[in-house]
């Protein structure tokens, strides 16, 4: 469980961060905070990795019956390559 | 034709960050009804409608049926589209609002909105803090794995996951997400933030006990 109140500010700020949108004196702020606080750096970690997995596992295209069976309600079948 | 779009080759633009200059195109082409056109929208888009909708729905039924019906509506309503969003986010939108509606009638909302990230006994702080990151990744990806990871999307309100899967998933930036959802930009950072500590809370107890697993074997 984190507690110190710089926990909390990092938790807030860590949107930003993750997404290569936080400013660069917040990003070295941050980091100085992750060097020194193991828990914050599992947490920036694993959260990066959560998003990173479930990138991974979307299916990339649409399954070939499926697309079909769209094209014929769309009327379109004459369009399928 | 005298177009810049290459209605042969849909595969050859980039979806939903598709030139401006060529969408005005589409639109022209799909407002007076040429069927190539819309042959065009639907092989450009219908991936990333129809993985919203599985995401959203985790049912692969439900998820044809509302790609289905994004695309039966979204030709009736085409003549009304003004062109202020992105043909790729009104899609989104259509797609997310008749999967956002299943949901709605399978469920009842379980957590209130857009609440602080924390309350005074922090029950949404993180918790599990062992790092599990560094697992090969055919234990992060096995199919225990994604199961888990499917069980972990689906315990989130829809009003968590509609935006991950948007912004996460798809990769919609902030502003796209929230001009799907009809949100503020601090609202979607505010839901994004709780969706992801509260994925990666449930991921990081199923996979600390990989962790500890691999350290006793």
């Amino acid at each position: 469980m984190l507690r110190a109140m710089e926990c909390r500010e990092l938790l807030g700020n860590l949107m930003d961060y993750l997404d290569g949108e936080a400013e660069a004196a917040l990003c070295a702020e941050i980091e100085r905070h992750l060097a020194a606080c193991p828990d914050c750096r599992v947490i920036v970690d694993t959260t990066r990795k959560t998003i990173t997995l479930y990138r991974a596992y979307a299916p990339p295209v649409i399954p070939e019956d499926v697309r079909r069976r769209l094209y014929r309600v769309l009327n379109l079948e004459d369009f399928i390559a | 034709m005298g177009t810049r779009h290459n209605l042969s080759n849909p595969t050859a633009s980039k979806g939903i960050t598709d030139n401006v200059e060529d969408e005005a195109v589409l639109l022209s082409r799909l407002q007076a009804g040429d069927r190539a056109a819309f042959a065009y929208l639907v092989e450009l888009h219908s991936p990333h409608v129809y993985r919203v909708a599985l995401k959203l729905l985790g049912d692969e039924q439900e998820a044809e049926e509302v790609l289905q019906e994004t695309f039966l509506r979204a030709f009736e309503k085409i003549g009304q589209f003004e062109g202020r969003a992105r043909l790729g986010t009104w899609l989104y939108r259509i797609a997310t609002n008749l999967a956002l509606m299943r949901l709605r009638k399978r469920q009842l909302p379980t957590v209130p909105l857009d609440e602080p990230l924390s309350g005074e006994d922090g029950e949404e702080m993180p918790r599990e803090l062992l790092d599990w990151s560094q697992l090969p990744e055919e234990e992060l990806l096995s199919a225990e794995a994604r199961a888990e990871m499917d069980a972990a999307i689906a315990a989130l309100p829809e009003t968590l996951r509609s935006v991950f899967v948007l912004r996460d998933i798809e990769g919609l930036s902030t502003q796209e997400t929230a001009d799907v959802l009809g949100l503020s930009v601090p609202a979607v950072k505010s839901r994004l933030l709780r969706a992801r500590l509260a994925l990666r809370e449930r991921l990081s107890e199923y996979f600390a006990e990989r962790v500890r697993q691999v350290d006793h074997a």
